[in-house]
């Protein structure tokens, strides 16, 4: 496996494999963070949260073309108006349907399953009758496309590293918004005891409703960032679904470091295999690993000590 | 009706009524020719299908829900465009062509069931559809079971021949043959890295690439393949990056494509240096709206038909298409494929002078057709188009430039000795 390399080669493929690690590290957190709000904090299964990400691509997409036809000139920045839009617009959609929909389920967790599929499915025909079933290219500022070369061999893609610099973004201010502001502190008293919350006046229904759409609205900026390495098309969202749970659960649901730890432990395992084993060897690879530890260790990586 | 004398009819009645008396006659007339020159239902439908004195029905049968939905699209408009130019045109043996569109919803199962649909309740005389091959093999048996004529559009990886399928796209050594000689002659291409999607067609594919690479003694210095619906190249472009091959041999397919290029783009290699050059038999016009003309420009594809291609009989067939559809509307290899359909069912139908499968079958090998948009094919005895490759370079706006085609038609071998 290894015999084929020189030593030399050997240093450059782990520097190069793992900062390919720390790209789909980064993909899998912006992935994942939006869902880790959802399902772990509210314990709501959301299904369509891969729609919403598709909802950021499709914004992106239209706010790419409004700049190229009306304002070429801007076009270098049009990219972060455009994640600030896909921002708010997934999540105003979000708190739409916590508003008509998940509110009615919380008390049956299961039931989100089942109603966040079907509005996965409606998301999917809307897209598909907007924008046609065909996938939408979304053109890029040219700065966002090129590469900084290394060495002979590695170059570190410009894309790559805006997705980190935006995940690390993110992650800080979810961090400070759920742990050193006054919402964050109502939202995880909501979460641990939903009557006692309210009793002391906190105002449970507004609170599920802006963490509802603070989750998606997190999907909706990482959909908005994927349409540099990835497709937008109306069931493209479907793709990233799976792993997007798997990072969540193998994390440990409630614990949104574990959610980060997962997604770094995932990553760098698959990349690093990816290398040496074929791809599709390196993804039943990494999905048997997880099953195995979660086998053992069912609560996921990091799991809040609550008291049943 | 009564009838009345003419000279009664002229003494009661005015010069208008008389006009208007000639022209019901002649119209009769004409109605009667029409009717005498299609020959009589029973004559051409001896077995039940589901044709009349005026109407032929056929089925459509693709995915315009779920994931395959992107790609089929194309070949529901071809198919259509094509059965409404028949139609235009007087139709088939004097019928006109009436279709029921069923969908396969990217599901096999359900591409199984709508067929035998199709054929047991609608008992329709042709079916055009399926992408996929593991739809083309679900719907197999039903066709062979119920005895069905299906005109299969997509370039797919050979190893099978039915009689009840016309393959209208190539099959993989037609594709791929062509495309690797190219490289190697035009570009003195030595090393390969092949690269594909985990699935039947682009394995198979990639057998018959490895096996012509290494019977001309040259090497394959990786061969590398992803789930379908990937999204994460790196690691394979790093190993590129490592192995230096000459041709990134690229079979990947569906929206993982658009990742594919959009990451190899942005890890610095640029496919306009042809350093590594970049050769794909999945990627068509179609594709490259998803994945941007800048992100592919330079790569080039081997297939048999390009939007571009510069003849009178595509200038026509894309004008018609663009009429129907819209202006900023695509055309890719397996669209034009879709759109052959019809028409080789039609100088089928013609030939045979009926619409019964079996006789339809027995007619289909060595129709020819020259108005096909890319140029001219001819039916083989094993159901599948001669049909010439060519090579196309990929330019920003989303096209390809036509840089080379092979002098003859290529003869369809699905059962390629010593690629297996």
């Amino acid at each position: 496996m290894f015999s084929e390399y020189t030593t030399a080669e050997l240093v450059s493929i782990f520097a190069m494999q793992g900062f390919a690690g720390l790209i789909l590290f980064s993909v899998f957190v912006l992935m994942a963070l939006g869902l880790a709000i959802i399902f772990g904090q509210m314990g709501v299964i959301n299904m369509a949260h891969g729609e919403f990400m598709i909802l950021g691509a499709y914004v992106t997409y239209l706010i790419s073309n409004l700049f190229s036809e009306y304002m070429p000139a801007l076009f270098s920045i049009y990219f972060f108006i455009a994640m600030i839009a896909a921002f708010f617009t997934a999540g105003a959609l979000g708190a739409f349907v916590e508003w008509a929909m998940i509110r009615h389920l919380y008390k049956r967790p299961l039931d989100t399953l089942l109603a966040t599929w079907g509005l996965s499915l409606i998301m999917q025909q809307l897209y598909r009758t907007v924008f046609g079933a065909r996938e939408v290219g979304v053109s890029l500022p040219d700065w966002l496309m090129g590469s900084i070369p290394m060495t002979d061999t590695i170059d570190i893609p410009i894309n790559g590293l805006f997705v980190m610099g935006l995940t690390i973004v993110i992650s800080i201010s979810v961090y400070l918004l759920m742990f050193k502001s006054r919402w964050g502190g109502q939202v995880r008293a909501v979460v641990q005891n939903r009557p006692m919350a309210g009793a002391v006046g906190i105002n449970t229904e507004k609170s599920d409703r802006m963490t509802f759409a603070l989750g998606c609205a997190i999907a909706g900026v990482a959909g908005s960032a994927f349409t540099m390495i990835g497709s937008t098309g109306p069931t493209a969202g479907q793709l990233y679904i799976v792993d997007t749970f798997l990072v969540v659960v193998f994390g440990g649901a409630q614990s949104l470091l574990g959610t980060i730890a997962s997604a770094f432990t995932i990553s760098q395992a698959q990349s690093t295999m990816e290398f040496f084993l074929s791809g599709s060897m390196a993804k039943v690879l990494t999905l048997l690993v997880v099953v195995g530890i979660l086998m053992l260790r069912p609560q996921g990586l990091f799991a809040l000590k609550i008291r049943h | 009706m009564k009838k009345v004398p003419l000279s009664k009819a002229l003494g009661r009645y005015s010069r208008r009524a008389l006009l208007c008396a000639t022209a019901a006659l002649s119209a009769s007339i004409m109605l009667a020719t029409t009717a005498y020159a299609a020959p009589k239902t029973a004559a051409v439908n001896t077995t039940g299908l589901a044709v009349t004195d005026d109407e032929v029905t056929v089925g459509i049968l693709h995915s315009v829900t779920g994931t395959m939905a992107i790609s089929e699209t194309g070949s529901v408009q071809a198919e259509k465009l094509a059965i409404e130019q028949i139609n235009a045109m007087g139709g088939v043996l004097g019928r006109k062509i009436k279709y029921i569109q069923e969908d396969g919803a990217s599901d096999w199962p359900t591409f199984a069931e709508k067929s035998k649909k199709l054929l047991v309740n609608d008992n329709v005389a042709a079916v055009f559809g399926c992408w996929t091959s593991a739809s083309r093999k679900a719907v197999l048996p039903v066709f062979e079971q119920y005895n069905g004529m299906l005109y299969y559009p997509t370039f797919y990886e050979g190893l099978e021949q039915s009689p009840n399928v016309i393959y209208t796209g190539q099959e993989a050594t037609q594709q791929i043959l062509a495309g690797i000689d190219w490289v190697v002659k035009e570009k003195g291409a030595k090393k390969f890295f092949l690269l594909g999607s985990d699935y039947i067609w682009p394995r198979t594919s990639n057998k018959i690439a490895r096996k012509h690479i290494e019977k001309k003694g040259l090497k394959v210095v990786g061969e590398e393949y992803y789930p379908l619906g990937h999204t994460q190249f790196n690691s394979v472009i790093n190993k590129i990056k490592l192995k230096k091959p000459d041709v990134i041999y690229g079979i990947v397919v569906g929206g993982s494509n658009v990742a594919f290029y959009k990451q190899l783009k942005a890890a610095g290699i640029d496919l306009t240096k042809e350093k590594p050059l970049l050769l794909t038999i999945s990627v068509t016009e179609d594709e490259i709206r998803g994945i941007g003309g800048e992100n592919i420009e330079g790569a080039y594809a081997a297939m048999k038909y390009f939007q571009s291609l510069d003849n009178p009989n595509n200038k026509a067939f894309v004008k018609a298409f663009k009429e129907k559809y819209g202006d900023d509307i695509v055309i890719g290899d397996v669209t034009q494929a879709a759109y052959l359909g019809p028409w080789l069912w039609k100088a089928a139908v013609e030939k045979a002078g009926s619409f019964d499968i079996d006789k339809v079958r027995e007619a289909s090998p060595g129709i020819e057709l020259t108005t096909a948009p890319e140029g001219y094919v001819r039916i083989h005895e094993n159901h599948h188009l001669w049909s010439k490759t060519r090579v196309g370079h990929a330019k920003k706006d989303g096209q390809y430039d036509v840089v080379y085609e092979t002098k003859e038609l290529m003869e369809p071998d699905p059962f390629p000795k010593g690629y297996q």
